[in-house]
């Protein structure tokens, strides 16, 4: 497991082509992807141009229009940051602002194989940002423990694909601290488990997984995935200051693609709520993630190609998750695709279909069936992965099919 | 050459010995990285101590000396460690009625439980001295981690009897609002956390609880300094928590005590099936910590023992001790479980006459004068008495409200919960003669709002 890990940690292909280079150059510098290239003649399978996307915030003032940001936050600065900088910004925001925060797991002293805690050892001392032992379930009992005594305990797990052997840890321990201690009244809302997921192209079964419908499963854990710099340091620091136990789900391929003008002040994102990213009238899609750029990307071509408008929500929090944002799209709508990475059985799409339909009001607005675009409930093989993650093509392909029905 | 087991340490008779291995690790840290022009061989970074041999021999375990067991009682109650400082006469007699109370609950609560009046229960027999006398050598504001067979800690910091008795009934008065099993004890009052059911949990947890607790007193040092103490049993220390939580303790210097009670059962698989080595105290010497293997049924040597471990575990910013304390498992694993079926009744009641906790500070306590076969029938028939009231009680208490099943998920009630809070209600509402709500304080009432 640890050879494997870094291989993969040291070889970045599917992230960028060297290391740590200056943010600038990633814009213009598209390295092809190893495994996944696409076809010449493509038009809808082609990889996202981070440097134009609508979701990212290319200029301060689009970053500073956001309404969600305190007014103070709207009229301050801004600076460019790819995802990786902006968790370290808000991992360094954190631990200034409050002694209790401490920040640790495995190879997290020297920067993390990601880079996200990078100089943080050295700016909050080796006593606050450290190093552990290599066990998964050693790095969240102690992060359990250390929350229960008050501490704001913020664990790294280096791939979400090896937080398994916390499983119990989070299931059995910190999802039912509160629970468990009722009027006793102890939590261990301090807690925050962050962890790189997704795949990059080439990170095969073990370097590839995104396990959030695990923990939506579990009562008690607050699980979020950010798309964006600008979403991940507002979410990530309400994470840190959230009375609950939280599952941080950072995807790995954006650390380095996605590049922003991000808000310099600390603010903090509302968890638990969606962001309607495009409005429209004619189909919603139900989207987290990485899968958001891929989403616009084929509404794009949908909407000029049918004479349609869609629109586009990122859930953020996808447990406990927005139900009412998304309902009432679709009584607008009258259709829904819901698309995530992760394999297509039980996974969220599930989840908020069966919702969509449970609801009356909103079953009867529906003029075509739920669609899920996921990945299919296989495991990640190493030369499929363009096969398996919902691609420009499946979400385009879906669209038509559902306005045809 | 002899590394793992610094065998000059181990000395014979009763002195109090910690196996330590502090010194070296310290020069590891900071010779690991370089080695110096003109060495004779390397110095691998993982084994910076290490000496090259040509002599090609594997370790054996089996020629090491088994780490010696400390006491300072003889089962006659004598003293025989004279180093070690007695509590006052009034402390002592505390302590042996904590572990009687602790017996005694334990016998009227198995019989409840046979008679159905509750669900399950746990006794503690053979364990109340590990357990009092470890607790008694802790300060108030020490943090404590359980496994579920540690009453007598709870009995030792004051838990009361309706605390017990509530939790155990699971009546309005618990503080777990009737979610959990039976014995499944927890009080912030008295710093110990809430008992859960999965093995070994507690371990890694209370490393980081203490590392937790020596930042606090870092970035406050006017605060008084504190330890946790965590308990767990020999069958809990093969899970990977009992090593994760070493391991990270160790390296991350957390000044908590580990306290293994070694009873020779995990329910029935005996410890021949549970570990090859020398139990559980030889392992925290393969980390690093400093250990000690104690008997349990020596509440002196226990308290002892436990003292010094907090001075040890505090020392130069703090550090993990181990202690394993032994003992034998008077009692069935639980009442779900028949030990008879697994081993021979005749070891039981051998163990149960031949030496127990209870019966040697008895004996201490008697040759001291301080008491008497008339006290111990006064004592006896007074603590029933208070334990059965107690136990009448709780028993009429009503349960706690329903809605404390959907509250303490989340910090607050999410949409999602509020809108099942209302469709059980409806459920209650329209199917009144499906459900009995009357034994929940308010009925379905409380699902309302």
């Amino acid at each position: 497991m640890r050879v494997t890990r870094r291989i993969c940690s040291y070889s970045r292909a599917g992230l960028s082509n060297t290391t740590a280079k200056p943010v600038a150059s990633y814009v213009s510098t598209q390295s092809p992807r190893p495994y996944s290239t696409n076809p010449p003649k493509a038009r809808l399978n082609i990889p996202t141009d981070f440097s134009t996307t609508a979701l990212l915030a290319h200029r301060p003032q689009t970053a500073l229009q956001n309404n969600e940001l305190p007014a103070e936050v709207r009229n301050g600065t801004t600076q460019q940051m790819n995802l990786f900088q902006s968790i370290n910004d808000a991992l360094s925001l954190a631990l200034a602002s409050d002694d209790s925060v401490l920040l640790f797991g495995e190879d997290v002293a020297f920067g993390g194989v990601f880079r996200c805690s990078m100089n943080l050892a050295e700016k909050y001392g080796a006593e606050r940002v450290f190093n552990t032992p290599l066990s998964e379930q050693g790095i969240i009992g102690f992060a359990v423990g250390a929350a229960a005594e008050g501490a704001k305990a913020v664990a790294e797990i280096q791939f979400a694909d090896y937080v398994y052997p916390a499983f119990d840890q989070l299931v059995n321990e910190a999802a039912k601290f509160r629970y468990k201690d009722g009027k006793a009244g102890r939590d261990v809302g301090g807690l925050t488990v962050r962890m790189p997921c997704g795949g990059v192209g080439h990170g095969a079964l073990y370097h590839s997984q995104s396990p959030e419908s695990l923990f939506t499963h579990i009562p008690g854990l607050r699980v979020i995935m950010p798309r964006s710099p600008i979403q991940a340091k507002g979410l990530l620091l309400s994470a840190i200051a959230s009375k609950d136990p939280c599952i941080f789900m950072e995807p790995k391929a954006l650390y380095r693609a996605a590049v922003e003008q991000v808000p310099t002040a600390a603010y903090t994102l509302p968890l638990s709520k969606a962001e309607i990213l495009k409005d429209g009238f004619d189909l919603t899609i139900v989207s987290y993630g990485h899968p958001l750029f891929t989403c616009s990307s084929a509404i794009e071509k949908a909407e000029k190609e049918f004479g349609i408008s869609i629109e586009l929500i990122d859930l953020r929090t996808v447990y406990p998750w927005d139900k009412e944002c998304v309902l009432k799209s679709v009584r607008k709508t009258g259709r829904c695709l819901v698309v995530h990475e992760s394999m297509v059985n039980a996974g969220i799409g599930a989840e908020v279909a069966a919702s969509i339909q449970e609801d009356k009001e909103t079953f009867l607005r529906l003029e075509a069936p739920v669609g899920r675009i996921a990945g299919w409930s296989v495991h990640m093989g190493l030369l499929y992965e363009r096969f398996n993650i919902p691609d420009v093509a499946r979400v385009y392909d879906t669209i038509k099919r559902t306005l045809e029905y | 050459m002899k590394i793992p087991f610094p065998r000059q340490l181990f000395r014979p008779g009763p002195s109090l010995t910690f196996h330590s291995t502090a010194a070296s690790q310290a020069q590891r840290w900071s010779s690991s990285l370089s080695q110096k022009a003109g060495s004779a061989g390397v110095c691998f970074p993982g084994a910076v101590n290490s000496k090259f041999t040509n002599a090609m021999t594997f370790e054996q375990p089996s020629t090491y000396p088994a780490i010696p067991t400390y006491r300072c009682t003889s089962p006659d109650g004598d003293i025989i460690d004279s180093s070690v400082a007695l509590p006052s006469n009034d402390v002592a007699l505390k302590m042996y009625e904590n572990m009687l109370a602790v017996s005694i609950m334990d016998m009227i609560m198995f019989d409840a439980q046979r008679q159905g009046r509750l669900s399950f229960y746990m006794t503690s027999q053979g364990e109340e001295g590990t357990c009092v006398g470890s607790a008694s050598a802790l300060e108030d504001g020490d943090v404590i981690f359980s496994q579920y067979r540690e009453a007598g800690v709870f009995m030792q910091r004051g838990f009361t009897y309706e605390e017990f008795m509530s939790q155990l009934f699971a009546n309005g008065k618990d503080n777990g609002q009737g979610r959990n099993m039976p014995v499944h004890y927890g009080s912030k009052a008295l710093n110990i956390h809430t008992i859960t059911s999965p093995l070994a949990t507690q371990i890694p947890q209370a490393a980081g609880a203490a590392y937790a607790l020596k930042m606090q007193h870092r970035q406050n040092p006017s605060t008084r300094p504190r330890v946790v103490a965590c308990y767990f049993g020999e069958g809990a220390a093969s899970e990977g928590d009992f090593h994760a939580a070493l391991n990270i303790a160790a390296t991350r210097s957390c000044p908590v005590i580990f306290i293994c009670r070694n009873n020779g059962y995990a329910i029935s698989t005996p410890t021949l099936e549970q570990y090859r080595g020398d139990g559980i105290a030889s392992r925290g010497i393969g980390y690093g910590i400093e250990t000690i293997r104690v008997d349990g049924n020596d509440i002196w040597a226990v308290r002892e023992v436990t003292k010094r471990a907090r001075e040890l575990a505090l020392k130069d910013g703090g550090r993990p001790v181990l202690i394993e304390a032994m003992s034998y498992r008077i009692s069935h694993h639980s009442t779900s479980d028949d030990s008879f079926a697994y081993r021979a009744r005749v070891e039981v009641e051998d163990w149960k006459r031949r030496d127990n906790p209870i019966t040697r500070l008895r004996k201490y306590l008697e040759n001291n004068n301080l008491w008497s076969d008339e006290k111990e029938a006064n004592a006896r028939k007074r603590l029933r008495g208070e334990v059965l009231k107690a136990f009448g009680e709780a028993e009429k208490e009503k349960k706690p409200p329903l809605r404390a099943m959907f509250e303490d998920v989340y910090a607050e009630l999410t949409p999602e919960i509020k809108a099942q809070m209302k469709e059980l209600k409806d459920m209650l509402d329209r199917y009144p003669e499906e459900y009995d709500v009357t034994e929940f304080e308010g009925g379905k009432e409380s699902l309302s709002t």
